[in-house]
């Protein structure tokens, strides 16, 4: 019998949903992890808790969380993105390139406009052409990597006159004493997170992804909400590319490459199923900050960057333990 | 339209794949001269041979409506567990870099199995957490094969045909006949085809899903361990990408994500449809980053076409 | 409830013969609903025993607690005198018990052979099939169906029927004691049946026994020795079928005495609200032209795959119509999606509440908003206070149990759900009502409620079309019937003069006798 359970939460086989409390107290499971991990850091690192530290932290988390967030709407709705990583790279290189040839603000329009075209073109195939979103996007991650390349003849970009424009303040600057890339990250984030919570949009979203056949047959355009979930997750990989560029000031041309998985970890860290139809923003920035804090905790007591991914695997598994935890607790509930 | 269906699907005497493998074997042999030769054609086999292993398992993994994405880091670690440990000989090194691998789809395959968490989730963390163990294991360092016996065995050859060439079409003839003709592979399509019915006709859903785990660790080990012969070195980023290369070849091969379709013969038409293109564009002077634009449309391609076939023979509803 | 005829119980079987299986005393109850309630049941070695009964009445709940897919939560199951528990299918496989699934069990991409077979292939050298015994094996069983495929064929290049077949034949794999076959010429052409029935009667002759469950009555009174009829969950009744006849098996099965209410009908009708003129959809429905008039219910009755919920789904932009026109209140409406429909006050409470009506992770209030978002928001925003406004509106009126506006609708029994369903469309004013099934699976209470609240809604001036495959439910409510068979309109009723027999002529496919169908397309269906 818990094997036709199985199969059921198998890959794109069937749906299911998770009650809030139980959600939650797995999203706890991780918290308390989470916790752990920061009392031992800041045990054995005095800098750990630190204010300079901990905003270094969230500067650096903010590229990831900036996509996460966009990426998170459209999983909720039921899909997923794996192009973001290629996309984040033909932005990036894209704003790079044209800011010495056309200036910083054609620059940033032009890469905003084409950036939002490859989203349309992704919403276009998932939402109106409803193919498959993994394959889809996993299409896309290969065919803009390819548009990089041939872009930028495999050459990495440059700003050559880094010290006289302005456009270094997405990724360097400083407005009150707080890192822009930070701003950007929160104001993108609660942005997106009312218009979930508060919006009738938002609603339709969380609708689609819970059920998208019920949602057709309450009179909601699935194909526009499922295409406007990919221009969300394409602007917010603009946005990302604005800082990336920006603190860089130049770009290698596979400068995103992998960026796709390290989002999906910290939404799935978060706590936001894949499923679709449920989740939220600040469950995806709680998770991307647990990715960043490990990676940071784990530098200052001197391990190599690289024991981060260890300890990223460990939390996922941990998390799935977690989670059949409580779906046996829930099946015992339910048959006493 | 069943007659189409059938075709797009793969289900025909001749797979539509190979139409397109044959359409630009073709057009590179009558573009370059030297494309047909024996020398490049044991060449492009070889290329191939790396993706082409790995998708062997992958194959198996995916009608059983799974997915794997741990397999490029599977294969970075057997690489460098092979050519790291030939200090202690190279059959110690070979066997533990296959153990490895066998022993982390086992892994992929008892969490998927035991918690019912859909496998793009499981095998991702394994995906960074390899490769974390990969960097943990050579500290950044790439290794070089100090018995020089390794790095011949990538170069060698039987008569014309390179040993490699020669393993991965035995592998792929072997993983042809294991799922059209045994137990094992029929149960395979039924676990992915229809779980229930499965379950309900005593088929070990759960012990066949972690077998193809296993298989496809097996074959991520093996292409590491043949990938470092052919370079005599390993480096710790090795790897990088291959789950999404092998994906693409599975799927171009026909095989659906939503599991219970697909073959060997349609896989081995993908991994060479992918191997062809880059081969005969690198020959034409085409940059190489045009085959991703390539293959990103001809899977989208495959995709409608494929869609608009189902759609126009089913007439659902328009949800 | 008043009893009909009781000619014989099943715990004394009478001509001495004993049965093979019985059930006994069978509950089985779901949130919300006594399913099965003291269900007795038996069948003899060498017999085609019918069971009979309208929709929701319990049939297939009582064959899953036989073939171990439900637990009874009451009753024994005796095989060949010996107590039985099913807890699983395989255990009651083992014993013998094989069903006939109406849900196609089949591996798609397997061959004939492998799916007879599935599961215990023929193996040589350990884990090698042996093709030559399976095919040999399988070519055995088929021939024995005489069926005209081969072993080797794929089975998602098989006809629905030939697939049905494949269900037959593994149920011949393990001789089998006990084979319910579960409307199993639903999906078969006229051609097909004979054959189907060729099988049944050699099964019968090997001494297994049969249960046979179907509306037609031309097959069951053409197979079946015994009748048994269920209603709403109860035993109603075991007659044999040589000292019956079809007009006292219809009314064993719809019995009770009709609390008709003729006179809480609406009775002041508008203009059309809809028209359909023609509307076809190729291979699903034909020439469809019917009516419904501003205050006034229409019912719809047909068999489940007459080809009633397509129609409504194409009112409701869902799908599109190949042919004819859909009239909205006189004007030509081009509808290209459900939005358009809403626009357009048209709401679909849909057959399959939990896949299509509702969201069963979001909480009440959602649900219930969901369709009429705009009203309760302002540029974009949702107006909380409104939202929960409109839920309390709806909640008070239609008395929906539940503990709060947060519980999620899928703790909710199957009437709430519902409730939540409608309460979600008159949120949207909707000028047409459609009510696909609006009371299956519902529990007795419930269904009163809701028939009212569709009498009171059409009072106000809706205009309502209710679907259902319920006698009682079309008669109680509406105004006009329209018969559906085969995918096409085969007469049109007065709702309250109709007889009961004649609407079931009307939808088995018997042709109308005494009262015609009035002005409406009662040519016969073309198979």
């Amino acid at each position: 019998m818990a094997s036709a359970e199985h199969i059921k939460q198998g890959f794109m086989l069937s749906k299911t949903h998770k009650a809030g409390l139980l959600n939650f107290l797995s999203a706890q499971g991780i918290l308390v992890f989470f916790l752990i991990c920061m009392l031992a850091f800041s045990l054995f690192s005095e800098q750990f808790l630190s204010q300079s530290n901990i905003m270094t932290v969230v500067r650096q988390a903010s590229i990831i969380g900036i996509i996460a967030v966009g990426v998170t709407v459209v999983i909720i709705g039921g899909n997923l993105d794996l192009s973001v990583g290629s996309m984040l790279s033909f932005a990036t290189v894209l704003v790079v390139d044209l800011h010495d040839k056309i200036g910083p603000v054609g620059a940033i329009l032009v890469m905003f406009a084409l950036t939002l075209m490859l989203g349309a073109v992704n919403g276009f195939l998932v939402g109106f052409m409803r193919l498959n979103s993994l394959i889809v996007t996993l299409a896309m991650l290969s065919a803009i990597q390819g548009l990089v390349l041939i872009y930028s003849g495999g050459q990495n970009v440059d700003i050559a006159n880094q010290s006289e424009t302005w456009f270094s303040v997405f990724g360097q600057g400083y407005l009150l004493g707080i890192a822009v890339p930070v701003i950007i990250f929160a104001l993108l984030a609660v942005i997106v997170q009312v218009v979930m919570s508060f919006t009738g949009y938002g609603r339709r979203i969380f609708a689609i992804g819970g059920n998208p056949v019920a949602a057709v047959y309450s009179g909601i355009r699935k194909n526009w909400c499922v295409f406007s979930t990919y221009l969300t997750s394409a602007f917010c990989v603009a946005c990302a590319a604005l800082v990336l560029g920006s603190r860089v000031m130049g770009s290698q041309n596979n400068v995103g490459q992998g960026y796709e998985l390290l989002v999906l970890a910290g939404i799935i860290l978060g706590g936001t199923s894949l499923l679709g139809g449920a989740g939220s923003i600040w469950k995806t920035v709680i998770g991307v900050l647990i990715l960043g804090f490990i990676q940071n905790g784990l530098l200052l007591l001197g391990y190599p960057y690289y024991t981060q991914w260890l300890v990223t695997w460990v939390i996922i598994i941990l998390a799935v333990w977690l989670d059949l935890a409580n779906k046996r607790k829930r099946l015992l509930t339910r048959h006493s | 339209m069943i007659d189409m269906k059938r075709f797009m699907s793969g289900g025909a005497a001749i797979q539509p794949i190979w139409i397109f493998v044959i359409a630009i074997t073709v057009f590179f042999s009558v573009m370059s001269d030297y494309f047909l030769s024996v020398g490049n054609l044991t060449n492009i086999l070889v290329q191939t041979s790396t993706i082409g292993l790995i998708a062997l398992g992958m194959t198996y993994v995916m009608i059983n409506g799974n997915i794997d994405l741990s397999v490029g880091a599977t294969l970075g670690l057997a690489a460098s567990l092979s050519v790291g440990l030939q200090d202690h000989g190279l059959v110690v090194a070979v066997l533990a870099a296959i153990t490895a691998g066998v022993v982390l789809g086992a892994l992929n395959g008892l969490l998927v199995w035991k918690t019912g968490v859909n496998a793009f989730i499981v095998t991702l963390g394994a995906m960074i957490g390899v490769r974390g163990l990969i960097f943990v294991y050579t500290e950044e360092q790439s290794f070089y094969a100090s018995n020089f016996a390794f790095s011949d065995f990538g170069a060698s050859a039987i008569g014309p045909i390179p040993v490699l060439a020669i393993i991965f079409l035995a592998c792929t003839l072997v993983m042809h006949l294991v799922l059209k003709k045994t137990g094992h592979g029929r149960n395979t399509f039924a676990v992915g085809g229809n779980p229930e019915a499965a379950l309900d006709a005593g088929i070990r859903i759960g012990r066949n899903m972690m077998i193809n785990f296993m298989i496809v660790g097996f074959f991520a080990a093996l292409a590491g361990v043949l990938l470092a012969t052919q370079m005599g070195a390993s480096t710790p980023n090795l790897g990088r990408d291959y789950e999404l290369w092998t994906i693409t070849a599975v799927v171009l091969g026909g095989t659906k994500l939503t599991g219970g379709f697909g073959s060997i013969t349609g896989t081995l038409g993908g991994v060479l449809a992918i191997g062809i293109l880059r081969n005969g564009m690198n020959m034409m002077q085409v940059p190489a980053f045009y085959v991703l634009v390539i293959l990103g449309v001809i899977l989208i391609s495959v995709l409608i076409i494929d869609q608009k076939i189902n759609v126009k023979s089913s007439k659902g509803v328009q949800a | 409830m008043s009893t009909a005829v009781r000619t014989q119980t099943p715990r004394t079987p009478g001509r001495g013969e004993t049965p093979i299986l019985s059930l006994v005393d069978i509950t089985k109850k779901f949130p919300g609903v006594i399913a099965l309630n003291k269900v007795s049941f038996d069948v003899r070695a060498g017999e085609v025993h019918a069971l009979l009964g309208e929709n929701g009445a319990g049939k297939s709940t009582l064959m899953k607690v036989l073939a171990g897919k439900h637990k009874p939560n009451g009753g024994q199951i005796l095989l060949e005198g010996e107590e039985k528990v099913f807890d699983t299918p395989k255990r009651a496989k083992k014993s013998g018990i094989v069903l006939i699934h109406q849900e196609q069990s089949l591996v798609p991409e397997m061959s004939v052979a492998e799916n007879i077979f599935l599961g215990s292939l023929p193996k040589k050298w350990g884990n090698w099939v042996d093709w030559k015994t399976l095919h040999r094996e399988s070519t055995e069983i088929l021939d024995r169906l005489k069926c005209s495929f081969s072993s080797k064929d794929m089975v998602s290049d098989l006809s629905i029927a030939k697939k049905q077949m494949v269900e037959i034949a593994r149920a011949l794999v393990f001789t089998p004691k006990i084979v319910v076959f579960d409307e199993p010429t639903a999906s078969l052409t006229d051609h097909e049946k004979p054959v189907l029935y060729d099988i049944i009667n050699t099964l019968r002759e090997q001494g297994v026994g049969i249960v046979y469950i179907s509306h037609r009555m031309d097959e069951i009174f053409h197979l079946s020795q015994r009748i048994s009829v269920l209603r709403d969950g109860e035993y109603n009744g075991t007659v044999n079928t040589a000292d019956t006849n079809e007009d006292e098996v219809t009314k064993l099965m719809i019995g009770r005495s009709l609390e008709l209410d003729h006179a809480s009908k609406p009775k002041d009708f508008g203009e059309n609200m809809l028209e359909l003129r023609g509307l076809s959809v190729d291979g699903v429905f034909e020439d469809v032209s019917f009516n419904v008039r501003k205050g006034e219910i229409v019912g719809m009755y047909g068999l489940v795959g007459a080809g009633r919920s397509e129609v409504a789904e194409t009112i409701f932009g869902l799908r599109k119509p190949c042919s004819g026109e859909i009239l909205l209140d006189g004007h030509v409406a081009q509808l290209r999606s459900s939005h358009d429909a809403v626009a357009e006050g048209i709401a679909l409470v849909p057959e399959d509440r939990k896949d299509q009506g509702l969201i069963l992770g979001m909480n009440c209030r959602d649900n219930m908003t969901l369709a009429g978002l705009q009203s309760v928001s302002w540029r974009g925003f949702m107006k909380t206070a409104a939202e929960k406004r409109v839920y309390d509106k709806y909640q008070q009126a239609m008395k929906i149990k539940t503990p709060s506006w947060r519980q999620k609708v899928g703790n909710l029994s199957g009437g709430n759900q519902q409730k939540i369903v409608i309460g979600k469309w008159l949120h949207t004013h909707p000028k047409l009502l459609i009510l696909d099934e609006p009371t299956r699976g519902i529990d007795v209470g419930s269904k009163a409620e809701i028939h009212a609240l569709i009498k009171e809604l059409a009072n106000t001036g809706y205009a309502v079309l209710v679907i259902s495959s319920e006698m009682p439910e079309v008669l109680g409510v509406s105004n006009r019937i329209i018969a559906m068979y085969d995918g096409r309109v085969t007469a049109e009723f007065d709702g309250d003069a109709v007889s009961e027999d004649v609407l079931v002529q009307a939808i088995t496919g018997q042709p109308v006798t005494g009262q015609s169908g009035t002005g409406s397309t009662a040519g016969h269906p073309a198979a």
